[in-house]
């Protein structure tokens, strides 16, 4: 520890002003405060005493809540290859494992190279410090896009949201829309053919260094409610697999174990609103429930059962991880309750009655971020009402 | 974390619910807050400290107020005679706290006044007033003006020195404070009930006064007060804040003004209507991780902290942070510096700036208190307490939990977008959000808990003081 701190101290002066390498402070920055709490202390004024959390400990937390559901992912993106190709009974579990991480890997160093190389160059440009916002945006990324995305158009969707989505705004905290999920609609509305097209997107096709298999001829493997929107009487896969998460699907979103051990720390840890995340249940299932009693029986997404348009899709995930961004959600408590409703009430009806989108979760969040400000709004005016009245009532 | 201070026992518990029932039915409980359980509480006993040599009144403790000294250095003065007034109230005197020479008046930049300095000659020769003529709220607050009392009124909107020329609604004085490691006032108040009472029932020719007193306090002399409403707060900090009890009381309206008082502040009143004389001693906690034997200490305003903490520090070889006030609304204090006019105890924490801490953001860190569940001070008992240092343990960042703030501020106020607003620079929007209501210290605790580490104290005492100018 003492050799580091001695090497920090003594490389310090080259990124001060007027150092030599005082272009990238930032980056400087960024690899102190990672390596050691910073031990400013607070001015005259301030508070002299903090409570120990800070945004790095909050963005690392939620990163490590998305661990299980990529690397249930990488184990899924293997399993779907060797069940394309025929070979499952001839794949390990390491082996489908270590193809799936082949597979993700590019996609994880893409997204956080491009998102952080353009957060220090802004972080330096404003002269301030590092945002840790981007290290969440950077791992849900990857875990939202189909498998076969291109390196190449991931590089651009990421560059595009972060510069677009947040930077613009100020930053972390200043953003009105979800960073991960801009890239994706960046993505969904660019490359329509990429993202779900004719259904070759979710499995991954061919062999990386010798591990997986090659699929013999391009293998069509549609998303359980792709499925239902094509028309099919039912889907293909039980519930259990869809439980589980052994579907196909974007790289993180098919389990809903996985997600449930991501929630349970977020939870835990208090760093997502339960309010949020309830809501956002409860809205789904409601909506559910009122199109299977309502709609006719043509309509086959509408009569699937409530709580499997719960468990398909990335309806756990966007509800656990993607709803519950604060910095997007609504951030009034009465507020939260009344997003997180429309987000379930959006996505599922966004599936059920419009056949050309499948899914509905990326398009609610999106929209609701949006209106989220307005809900507060909403909130905050009754009290500020309540002020007024006083004073006009004295 | 939760935590009492003392654990109330079953008598003490009945003999409140009978004092209730007794005499009064205001009981506010407060869910929102957070008691911050630091170490080195200061125990209930009182120990003797070496006199000053030096006494010193600052300017900056009476915010808001532009201060025009009188006296010059080599004059002679006795307590209760003003070193400065208030330049736009000249009848606003702000008198010295012991007899003795002034022996400098520091200025700083721009000439601004620092401090005035009085040697003191031990004599504690003190200016007599006559104190019985007063009849009215006018002549009240002459007496208290002529006195230098006066200066420890605050008013809010603001939060700084009151004006003698305003008619407040009310006066709110809080009969405790539950900020971490801050001062005992039912300890102190023992065997000077008689003159907090006296003091209070001055206050009451002036405006109709509301005492705030704890469910922890037991004492008659604050549940029975006479002349004052009197209303209990049960829950966790900062129902101890006077701004949060006039909120839950009476709300300020915009163009309402209330003054507010420190509870040891009514017991000086109480002595110079009693023996006519300015007598500006407090029993202060000294207390902090860092002390030796954290206890109460007899000493006068203005006295020298180094005094104050002479041989009771622990030895350290790492920096020691000294604060006049507690860690959360007190003011970071040089070695040399002074005890603040407002401020009823001084502590001594780590500084903290010489300590480096590997991988924070993963490491488990059990030492460090949290309220969340990130770090495992949820594992440790309620009573458990903590060394903190003065580190900010962070960096800055745009606001991005929401509802951090709420959790700690038991006002109707949206602390946050009040923030926000402040920042932008929204007056209207100030207004509207209840800014009239509050002061830096009610966002102490939200400071405490902030995850993105904005100095709200300070966003907030800026944003009033751009308020009142505008207002002017």
């Amino acid at each position: 520890m003492n050799a580091l701190r001695k090497y920090f101290d003594k490389i310090k002066p080259n990124f001060e002003e007027g150092g030599k390498l005082h272009a990238f402070r930032s980056l400087y920055d960024g690899f102190e405060t990672f390596a050691f709490v910073p031990s400013t202390t607070g001015r005259v004024g301030s508070v002299s005493v903090h409570d120990a959390i800070d945004s790095k400990r909050i963005m690392s937390l939620v990163v490590i809540a998305l661990v299980p559901a990529l690397l249930f992912g990488m184990y899924n993106v293997g399993y779907q290859n060797a069940l394309a190709a025929g070979q499952l009974e001839n794949a390990t579990f390491w082996g489908m494992f270590f193809y799936g991480f082949l597979a993700v890997l590019p996609k994880l160093i893409v997204s956080y190279v491009v998102g952080l190389g353009i957060e220090f160059t802004v972080a330096q440009w404003k002269n301030e410090e590092i945002q840790e916002g981007f290290l969440v945006s950077g791992i849900i990324i990857p875990m939202i896009v189909p498998v076969n995305t291109p390196l190449w158009m991931l590089a651009i969707a990421v560059a595009f949201a972060v510069i677009f989505a947040k930077e613009i705004f100020g930053g972390t905290g200043m953003n009105i829309l979800n960073v991960a999920l801009v890239t994706r609609a960046f993505l969904f509305f660019s490359y329509p053919s990429s993202m779900t097209g004719d259904d070759t997107v979710w499995v991954a096709q061919s062999a990386i260094c010798g591990l997986g298999f090659d699929v013999p001829e391009a293998f069509s493997a549609a998303t359980p409610l792709g499925e239902l929107a094509q028309g099919a009487a039912a889907t293909t896969t039980s519930l259990c697999d869809q439980i589980v998460g052994l579907i196909p699907g974007s790289i993180g979103e098919t389990s809903v174990i996985a997600i449930a051990l991501g929630a349970c720390l977020l939870l835990w840890t208090g760093v997502a609103s339960w309010k949020t995340m309830l809501s956002v249940f409860v809205g789904g299932a409601l909506t559910a429930m009122l199109f299977d009693a309502t709609l006719a029986p043509e309509n086959v997404g509408a009569h699937i059962p409530w709580y499997q348009h719960l468990v398909l899709g990335g309806f756990c995930f966007g509800a656990v991880f993607m709803a519950t961004d604060p910095v997007t959600s609504a951030r009034t408590e009465g507020g939260k309750w009344i997003y997180g409703f429309l987000i379930g009430f959006i996505a599922v009806t966004v599936r059920v009655l419009n056949p050309g989108y499948p899914e509905g979760m990326m398009l609610a969040i999106l929209l609701m971020n949006v209106f989220a400000p307005l809900i507060d709004y909403c909130f905050v005016s009754a009290n500020i009402s309540k002020r007024q009245k006083r004073l006009t009532n004295k | 974390m939760c935590v009492c201070e003392k654990s109330v026992t079953f008598a003490q518990f009945l003999q409140n619910t009978i004092f209730y029932f007794i005499y009064m039915a205001n009981v506010i409980k407060l869910r929102k807050g957070l008691d911050v359980n630091l170490k080195g509480k200061a125990s209930l006993e009182t120990v003797t400290v070496k006199a000053s040599e030096k006494y010193a009144l600052l300017p900056d403790s009476f915010t808001g107020m532009k201060p025009k000294v009188v006296v010059k250095e080599g004059d002679a003065v006795k307590a209760g005679d003003a070193l400065f007034v208030d330049k736009a109230h000249p009848e606003v005197k702000f008198v010295s706290p012991v007899s003795g020479t002034v022996a400098l008046v520091e200025r700083g930049d721009r000439r601004k006044v620092l401090s005035v300095q009085v040697a003191a000659d031990g004599k504690n020769e003190a200016v007599t007033l006559d104190t019985k003529g007063v009849k009215d709220a006018k002549s009240a607050v002459d007496l208290l003006c002529e006195a230098g009392l006066f200066a420890f009124f605050r008013q809010r909107p603001y939060d700084v020195t009151a004006n003698p020329d305003d008619q407040p609604k009310a006066i709110f004085v809080s009969a405790f404070s539950d900020m971490p490691l801050a001062q005992d006032f039912e300890y102190v108040l023992k065997g000077q009930e008689a003159d907090f009472q006296a003091g209070l029932s001055l206050l009451a020719k002036i405006a109709k006064v509301h005492l705030g007193v704890s469910v922890k306090q037991s004492a008659p002399a604050l549940l029975t007060a006479k002349d004052a409403e009197v209303t209990v707060f049960d829950g966790p900090a900062p129902a101890g804040n006077v701004g949060v009890q006039i909120n839950h009381i009476s709300p300020i309206n915009k163009g309402e003004v209330v003054w507010t008082m420190g509870a040891e502040e009514v017991i000086f009143i109480g002595r110079l209507l009693r023996t006519g004389k300015v007598d500006l001693t407090r029993t202060i906690a000294v207390a902090g991780s860092e002390v030796k034997a954290p206890k109460y200490a007899k000493v006068i305003v203005g006295a020298q902290v180094s005094d104050i903490l002479a041989g009771n520090l622990l030895p350290s070889d790492k920096h020691q942070r000294w604060i006049s006030g507690n860690p959360l609304t007190g003011i970071k204090i040089k070695q040399t510096g002074w005890l603040g006019a407002h401020h009823t105890e001084v502590t001594v924490i780590p500084e903290g700036d010489d300590e480096y801490e590997m991988l924070g953001w993963i490491m488990p860190r059990f030492k460090e208190f949290s309220t969340s569940r990130s770090y495992f001070s949820w594992l440790r008992p309620k009573k458990a307490e903590y060394t903190l240092d003065a580190r900010i343990k962070g960096g800055e960042r745009h606001m991005i939990m929401s509802g951090e703030y709420d959790r700690v501020f038991p006002m109707d106020i949206y602390a946050g977008y009040l923030v926000k607003a402040i920042i932008a620079g929204d007056i209207d929007r100030q207004e509207a959000l209840g800014i009239y209501e509050v002061a830096p210290e009610d966002f102490a605790l939200a400071e405490f808990v902030d995850s993105s580490k904005l100095e709200l104290q300070r966003i907030v005492r800026e944003g009033l003081d751009i308020l009142r100018k505008e207002n002017m």
